[in-house]
């Protein structure tokens, strides 16, 4: 029933916070394909790959998702008093927390 | 180091965790829970992840296999950054339908089905139980380490002895904070707050040991850079199934695993916690893995060829002669294995009590539900889990022989649990999930697990036969534990994890295609997976008017304690606009109720004890299908009409409320003028005889002194009754000076329990106190206290009716408040007066009885709210029972 109530377009600012919640659940598959990609290199020209610089890359793959989580977490705490999903459709909704 | 030392160190250091405990056990009792709830703690507290294994373990892990060590903590730092797309979910759903743990979340989920219940928690168990044995033994490793580590020698007491006193210990922790309340929802302030610290010791010991490594040992990073390059791991060959594997598997331990789904989404569950700890969680395990490789590798140079890598966190300090930093790392390890064996316990005797003992008893018992003591039942209950899922892993600890590789060991459990996955993703997702495809599901996973990898894993011919590892179950040569319909080239945990995943997996979608759920189970999958959509779904309709509301209160009472049951009854019946402490037993009311009570006992055993009472709830699948098919026009339509009706209905509720009392006050007001005029009489009639006798003269010196002696008692008879007039048209215009100082209650009802004493002297009563609980010192008008403390008492001599009467004192003090409780065991007062005994010449009994003006309890409500206090009825507690509630300091505003 709210589909029916929301606009077809939204505001600038609604439009920018439904863009970040999208980045929220792409990051996880940005993460994962990132860490597979050790295996990748495993069938390049040597058997063996280097402990030292795999390392180096996981370590690096790892902060970059801890930072880009750390940039978008208040964010996307931030309407946490609005609904879910609705934006400004949903925003006259009363919370009704049981 | 000497033993003694060591054992002080641990001594010491699990008194400042009890002292840690039981502060904040004291701050939430007192309603100051502010910081103890911050994110930051929250974070801290998922630090459980990181038990023994990622500390003494994840270093041996290294040591064998390179950086396959970080899968484990790769998974979860994925499912964190994504918070978004399921942990958000999933907390929501926990706080909404207060949720108990991960079999209550299933078992809800699935029409409140207790079977559901039942299977969750004994997967849980199981699959606990060599996690729990990983933690003995890491405990039991580290000290051996420093038995045989230094020129002391001291020797290692008993290995299992040591094992023995380990468990031993944690189980008498665990008691004493994790199940010493039954509150609200399962959240243990004390425990948890505990385990924050622990968190930081872990960190801080596994960091330092890191620094020394890398700084201290091996020359700074670049050189330690170089070395890992030249070291016997330098070079690392990627397993694409185990890398791949492994992440899978963790992530789903993250989710699924009991102690994190305890601190996750039952403690604490709250989105803007979680905003935090999407990263803040993942950074604590980096910096935890951070040193593991530089460890490992300057472990494996340095030390001599046999040494066990699991230990090297401790050996490495020692070997160098750095005791302190080596008691460091071993308080470190001590606090990884401590705090998830703590939580662990706790949340796996929650399932059992909740999902076994309990509904087992209510089977057997089925009046217990209404009358019995249900609290205790659950406590003991959940004291005893603790105890047997402690001996189960000590158990598993002495016949696994204690010599695997730790992270072996927790790959298995984690297995184990990544079971649950499948239902608790799909049950969050798809309306169509069903409860018969989440008891194939989990069953088939349950079993292929325990066949390919839990029993398999205490060797050949200990749980399966040799023949078995061999030709397979019962001959048939595709039925190996470890070659499972011909794939034999996978690493067995690779191979257990494969099988029983896609099994359990495809068990649970076919059974969902093919079967039809119940009208509960598609109200909950709807509440479920549109969490985020109007919380309109949800109470499931309780049929109206059915239930008496006291004896809801009686069983709400038993579970929830007499305070808070109390408190949400009465603010309840205010909401529908009535007085007192019952509120109708409207559908919204109970359905509440049984949320409420969820969150003690778990979804399953609220809705069939509230069924006891209510009858069957009443919808049918017609029913659902109606309402699913109004328009949102309609509904809101109707809302607003709907709301518009209960402001109506509540206006008018109170206004006949106010009607009532009026009319029965303007009666009361008749009846008590012609009563006043009585009482006035009867005095006048005999003093005006006798004085006309006395006038007449002529009469004996004794008769004149007895005549003079009526006419003396009727006057102060009369005297009394306008006193008693005068003090309350005092204290009724605020008008009255108090006297404030400070008092000890336990004194004051002594003084009240002597004066009271003289109504009915002939009643032999029992007095029932908590002495303890008494001494309390307040700041108030003493002696109107002890006015109304006498009020009580006498009114409970004069009119409890029972053979052997009996009057309970109880007295607590809660948030800056005093209440003190008088509870007779008499019949107590009928519900349709309870509403005006405090009104003034309200008189229940006829006055020869009562023998005074039914003005007692009049003053005693007015004392009181001059106190900046109250007095209140309690109903529901067998027999006449009123509170006295007083501010611990009365305000000088108020006096």
């Amino acid at each position: 029933m709210r589909a029916r109530r929301a606009p077809l377009f939204l505001k600038r600012r609604s439009y920018r916070r439904r863009r970040l919640r999208d980045a929220a659940r792409m990051l996880p598959v940005v993460g994962l394909f990132l860490l597979m990609l050790p295996m990748l290199w495993a069938n390049g020209s040597s058997e063996r790959q280097s402990t030292a610089w795999d390392g180096l890359f996981v370590f690096a793959v790892w902060s970059g998702l801890l930072v880009a989580a750390a940039a978008m977490a208040p964010g996307l705490s931030e309407e946490q008093g609005a609904d879910g999903e609705g934006g400004a459709a949903a925003a006259g909704r009363p919370q009704d927390d049981a | 180091m000497p033993f003694n030392l060591l054992v002080l160190a641990c001594l010491s250091y699990v008194v400042l965790l009890f002292i840690v405990a039981f502060v904040a056990e004291r701050r939430a009792a007192l309603g100051r829970i502010g910081w103890l709830r911050s994110p930051v703690v929250y974070t801290l507290s998922l630090s459980i992840y990181c038990t023994a294994w990622t500390f003494y373990g994840a270093v041996g892990y290294a040591a064998r296999s390179g950086l396959e060590f970080v899968t484990i903590y790769l998974g979860p730092t994925i499912v964190f950054v994504g918070w978004w797309l399921l942990l958000r979910k999933l907390v929501r759903i926990g706080r909404q339908q207060r949720v108990t743990s991960i079999a209550d979340l299933v078992s809800s989920r699935f029409g409140k089905s207790n079977l559901l219940g039942v299977v969750v928690t004994a997967l849980a168990v199981v699959a606990a139980t060599p996690y729990i044995a990983l933690q003995l033994q890491s405990v039991t490793l580290s000290f051996g380490v420093f038995a045989s580590g230094t020129p002391e020698g001291w020797a290692l007491p008993d290995r299992d002895a040591t094992a023995i006193w380990v468990a031993g210990g944690l189980a008498l922790f665990t008691i004493l904070f994790g199940t010493r309340n039954l509150d609200a929802k399962e959240q243990h302030h004390g425990v948890v707050l505990a385990i924050a610290v622990e968190a930081v010791v872990k960190l801080v010991a596994l960091l330092a040991v890191g620094i020394f490594v890398v700084w201290g040992l091996g020359g700074g990073p670049a050189a330690v850079f170089a070395r890992i390059d030249a070291s016997a791991i330098g070079e690392w060959q990627v397993q694409p199934g185990r890398w791949t594997g492994l992440i899978f598997v963790s992530a789903a331990a993250v989710i699924c695993l009991p102690r994190m789904f305890q601190v996750m989404v039952v403690e604490d569950g709250d989105e803007r916690h979680m905003a935090l700890a999407s990263w803040a969680f993942p950074l604590y395990l980096l910096l935890m893995s951070l040193f593991i490789v530089p460890i490992a590798v300057v472990g494996l140079e340095r030390m001599p060829a046999g040494a066990n890598p699991d230990m090297f966190v401790l050996t490495l300090p020692l070997a160098e002669g750095q005791g302190a930093l080596a008691m460091l790392a071993f308080l470190g390890g001590f606090s990884s294995a401590t705090s998830m064996v703590i939580v662990e316990s706790i949340a796996l005797a929650t399932m059992v009590s909740n999902h076994v003992v309990m509904p087992l008893w209510l089977r057997l018992r089925p009046k217990a539900a209404i009358s019995g003591d249900v609290r205790r039942i659950v406590l003991l209950s959940r004291r005893l889990a603790i105890v047997g899922v402690l001996t189960l892993g000590y158990l598993y600890y002495r016949m696994s022989g204690g010599s695997a590789a730790l992270a072996s060991i927790g790959l298995i459990a984690f297995v184990g649990m990544a079971q649950v996955l499948p239902v608790l993703v799909g049950g969050l997702y798809w309306r169509g999930a069903t409860k018969a495809g989440a008891v194939a599901g989990l069953l088939c996973g349950f079993a292929v697990w325990a066949f390919t990898l839990y029993l398999p894993s205490f060797g050949p011919d200990a749980a399966l036969s040799a023949a078995t590892f061999e030709q397979g179950l019962g001959g048939i040569g595709w039925l190996r534990p470890q070659g499972l319909f011909g794939v034999e080239a996978m690493d067995p945990l690779l191979h257990a994890l494969f099988w029983s995943l896609s099994l359990n997996t495809a068990a649970f979608c076919l059974f969902s295609l093919l079967t039809f759920p119940g009208p509960v189970e598609r109200m909950q999958g709807a509440a479920f997976v549109n969490v985020f959509d109007a919380e309109s779904a949800g109470s499931l309709g309780w049929s109206r008017g059915r239930a008496e509301p006291e004896a809801l209160l009686v069983m709400a009472q038993r579970i929830l304690g007499d305070e808070n049951a109390l408190a949400l009854f009465a603010s309840e019946a205010r909401a529908q606009g009535k007085e007192g402490f019952l509120p109708d037993a409207t559908p919204d009311f109970v359905a509440g109720l049984e949320r409420r009570l969820a969150g003690s006992v778990g979804a399953a055993t609220a809705h069939a004890m509230i069924s006891q009472i209510v009858g069957r709830a009443t919808v049918s699948v017609e029913d659902l299908m109606a309402v699913a098919n109004e328009t949102a026009q309609i509904m809101e339509y109707s809302a607003r009409l709907e709301a518009q009706q209960e402001e109506l209905t509540r206006t008018a509720t109170q206004l006949r409320e106010a009607n009532e009392k009026l009319q029965q006050l303007s009666v009361q007001k008749d009846a008590f003028l012609s009563q006043i005029s009585h009482e006035l009489r009867t005095p006048m009639t005999s003093i005006r005889a006798f004085s006309e006798i006395l006038t007449e003269g002529d009469l004996p010196p004794e008769i004149v002194a007895n005549y003079g002696r009526i006419i003396h008692e009727e006057a102060i008879r009369l005297t009394r009754l306008l006193d008693d007039l005068l003090d309350l048209s005092v204290l009724e215009n605020g008008s009255v000076q108090l006297n404030v100082g400070v008092a000890n209650i336990q004194q004051l009802i002594d003084r009240a329990l002597a004066a009271a004493g003289q109504s009915r002297p002939e009643r032999n009563f029992l007095i029932v106190r908590d002495l303890p609980a008494e001494n309390i010192f307040v700041r108030t008008d003493p002696d109107r206290l002890v006015q109304v403390f006498i009020n009580l008492v006498s009114n409970a001599r004069k009119y409890c009716d029972a053979k052997e009467p009996e009057l309970r004192i109880k007295v607590r003090q809660r948030a800056g408040r005093v209440s003190v409780d008088f509870i007779d065991n008499g019949s107590g007062i009928p519900k349709q007066n309870q509403a005006i005994i405090f009104e003034k010449f309200a008189r229940l009994t006829d006055q020869t009885r009562a023998g005074g003006a039914g003005l007692g309890l009049a003053i005693c409500r007015e004392v009181m709210a001059n106190l900046g206090g109250a007095i209140n009825y309690l109903p529901g507690q067998g027999g006449a029972a009123f509170r006295v509630t007083l501010p611990l300091r009365l305000d000088r505003k108020a006096a």
